[in-house]
């Protein structure tokens, strides 16, 4: 065991050596596996981060949420819906919720107007976020005049501003009292958007959905594993459309790397005849390039995460946050919570370090089994 | 198809591990027609060197395949959440009817791959290449194995479809169920447990003697490949309870899951090396009579039983470990 490895260490000790020998050749292979691994990476880490920050928000959310409907377009529910779905067994609490959006034509940005469940803010006075407030150029105890759809200006007195951790949530959101809500869209009393409801036994979610469908058929329930499920698979979807696009960098890394591995110089063709005049075999000589290829692997690894850790971590992926955020005027600034599992990391090396190990494979072998006489001739 | 990251990644590997046998297997045909260590022509010559790249290329296919499988495995238990009614890797895979096949050929040729590459490096130090008509029929067999694992995997995952409905691993590994995992969750434990221990006790006794002694050869291979069998039926039937504390979930997946500190990689790893190691002693046995090999086969084969041995023993000590520290007794 101890030759073994003492065999392997001398391999790659010589490896190091002969890499550094050839500088220039290695670092431009260096940059470019980088680079490949870099952008992978990047996309991994951000669609992974994006997944866990959906499913922690929704952690938050109803476990059912009916929505009516009206010619197939979501419509304002009855209130007294609430009642009697509140009546159905298994059913421990139904809340009607107001919420909608509110287009602000001065500063060309939506945001999103809510009635709290718990402790709304009184009539008169509203909580924003801090997108709005920045957008607002506004700060606590100030007045805002929203214009509401009656054609009256109402006018709020901001009480506070959402603390700055929830900003993936409040970036845009503004919290008001139901009576301005009502007053500013002009809506009846006995209407809600929608209606939260909170099932004891999630296994019962689906019982219930039915019946809620079969009393009110022109109602629509959402779970929360659809809305769940739909953001993974979204997210997925979009990481994984970039993937494919990525593909056709990956392949022309590939055929980079197969033409620096074949295309050996005059002098290591005859640096690997010398080696082989002096005794080492062709399972050497492979070797030898076995760890050549791991040592740029893993460093261009290394380094590709490293670079990848901080441009989603610390820039929040400036590069392609736009392609798999969206867009909106009032974009929340969050910063993604950094975590890297072992999961990333195997998909990532099979994405980039598998094709360039396959494409080094027969160029090592070609250059292993060159005849000595002919490899110091030439 | 699911766009995934993951699955974009298996399907890469897959196309990757066959390219790469189908070029071994081609090459592997001319040795098997053409192979005469007597002659000293060009071809021979040839033949001699790409000796090298197949080794070269079935030790990657090795690894390529050992990370697939598990990230295969991974990869099904992370999306369970997009199909309604699955919790974890069992109801993924159930979704259409390719799933378990094809972590069954991964599974095979995890294995198949790990003995070619024992058998290889037996061959390579007798100076006559003894064992190379028998390695290259194996080659060939692996490569079509192989090649039939990547269509089944493709099939897999094109016929996902998000809005799939499938079962949970409590309906697919319910002991009342008839179905081969319904069986083998119904095995009881009473006649499971002694069998799985008397197994590993058997199986240690044989390769202490097979270490000492070197006879029992095929005995171990045989039992060897049993312990495999028995341990993965233990698994279901009684093992997973001890981990999970319930005595309804037999599900061999959720082991994987982070909740059970990832133990699950590392009780099948362990199971893998130890089938391996062990299986190859048999297929080394007849050739223990070859000249050129009978001064070297020994040892390695001495190596080997201490490798399976290790593996096995590793995984009954985990398993008897977590037996005696669960919160968890069967049958009081």
């Amino acid at each position: 065991m101890h030759r073994a490895l003492n065999r392997h260490r001398n391999i790659l000790d010589f490896a190091l050596s002969s890499l550094m020998r050839r500088k220039a050749k290695n670092i431009s292979l260096f940059l470019v596996y980088t680079l490949i691994i870099f952008v992978i990476a990047s996309l991994i880490f951000f669609v992974q981060a994006l997944k866990r920050e959906a499913a922690l928000l929704l952690t938050e959310a109803p476990d059912m949420v009916v929505q009516r409907m009206i010619a197939g377009r979501h419509d304002l529910i009855p209130t007294r819906y609430a009642e009697k779905i509140g009546a159905i067994r298994g059913v421990s609490a139904v809340v009607p919720r107001l919420w909608g959006y509110y287009y602000d034509p001065v500063f060309q940005a939506n945001y999103t107007l809510l009635v709290p469940d718990t402790e709304p803010p009184p009539p008169g006075s509203i909580m924003i976020g801090s997108g709005v407030a920045r957008n607002l150029r506004i700060k606590t105890d100030d007045l805002v005049t929203f214009r509401s759809y009656s054609g009256m200006p109402l006018l709020l007195t901001v009480t506070a501003i959402l603390p700055q951790h929830s900003e993936l949530v409040a970036a845009d959101l503004v919290l008001m009292a139901a009576e301005d809500f009502q007053a500013m869209f002009r809506m009846p009393k006995d209407v809600a958007t929608d209606l939260a409801i909170t099932v004891a036994n999630p296994r019962e979610l689906v019982t219930v959905a039915n019946k809620i469908v079969e009393q009110f058929p022109d109602t629509r329930p959402i779970l929360k594993s659809e809305l769940l499920r739909t953001y993974d698979s979204l997210f997925d979807w979009r990481g994984g459309m970039m993937v494919v696009m990525l593909a056709v960098a990956v392949l022309s890394f590939v055929i980079f790397a197969w033409d620096k591995a074949s295309g050996l110089s005059a002098e290591e063709r005859k640096e690997i005849g010398i080696l082989k005049s002096i005794g080492w075999e062709t399972g050497d000589v492979l070797l030898l390039k076995f760890w050549e290829g791991a040592v740029i692997s893993l460093t261009a690894f290394l380094a590709g995460v490293l670079l990848a850790y901080l441009h989603v971590f610390f820039s929040s992926a400036a590069l392609f946050s736009h392609a798999l955020k969206g867009w909106a005027i009032l974009y929340p600034q969050f910063k993604l919570v950094p975590a890297v599992d072992g999961y990333q990391l195997s998909v990532l090396f099979v994405l980039a370090v598998l094709p360039y190990t396959a494409a080094t494979i027969i160029p090592a072998w070609l250059a292993a089994t060159i005849a000595p006489d002919a490899a110091m001739r030439s | 198809m699911i766009q995934h990251p993951a699955i974009l990644a298996l399907m890469t590997a897959s196309l990757i591990v066959s390219g790469l046998l189908l070029y071994a297997g081609w090459f592997g045909i001319r040795i098997l027609k053409n192979w005469d260590l007597t002659s000293g022509s060009e071809l021979q010559l040839n033949l001699e060197r790409r000796t090298y790249l197949i080794a070269t290329i079935v030790s990657y296919a090795l690894l390529f395949q050992t990370i697939s499988l598990f990230l295969y495995l991974y990869t099904a238990d992370g999306l369970h959440i997009l199909f309604t009614g699955a919790m974890c890797a069992a109801g993924t895979l159930q979704v259409n009817s390719y799933g378990y096949p094809t972590l069954i050929m991964k599974l095979i040729n995890c294995l198949l791959a790990g003995s070619w590459l024992i058998v290889n490096h037996a061959d390579t130090r007798g100076y006559d290449y003894p064992l190379i008509k028998p390695k290259y029929v194996l080659l060939l067999g692996l490569v079509l194995l192989v090649l039939a694992e990547t269509v089944l995997q493709f099939n897999y995952f094109m016929h996902l479809k998000g809005d799939m409905i499938t079962s949970c691993c409590g309906s697919l590994f319910g002991s009342d169920k008839p179905s081969i995992a319904g069986e083998l969750a119904g095995l009881p434990y009473r006649i499971m447990r002694p069998l799985f221990f008397c197994t590993m006790a058997v199986l240690a006794c044989c390769g202490i003697r097979l270490y000492l002694k070197g006879s029992g050869g095929y005995l171990y291979a045989a039992l060897s490949s049993f312990a495999f069998v028995v341990s993965l039926a233990a698994l279901i039937s009684f093992i997973g309870l001890y981990y999970y504390e319930l005595p309804t979930h037999h599900c061999p997946f959720c082991i994987l899951q982070q909740e059970y500190g990832y133990i699950g990689y590392l009780l099948y790893a362990t199971l893998l090396g130890g089938m391996i190691a062990g299986s190859s002693i048999g297929l080394l046995m007849p050739f223990r009579a070859s000249p050129s090999l009978a001064p070297y086969l020994p040892r390695l084969q001495q190596r080997l039983i201490l490798l399976s041995l290790t593996c096995y023993l590793l995984f009954t000590a985990l398993v008897s470990y977590r037996m005696l520290t669960a919160n968890f007794r069967l049958g009081g």
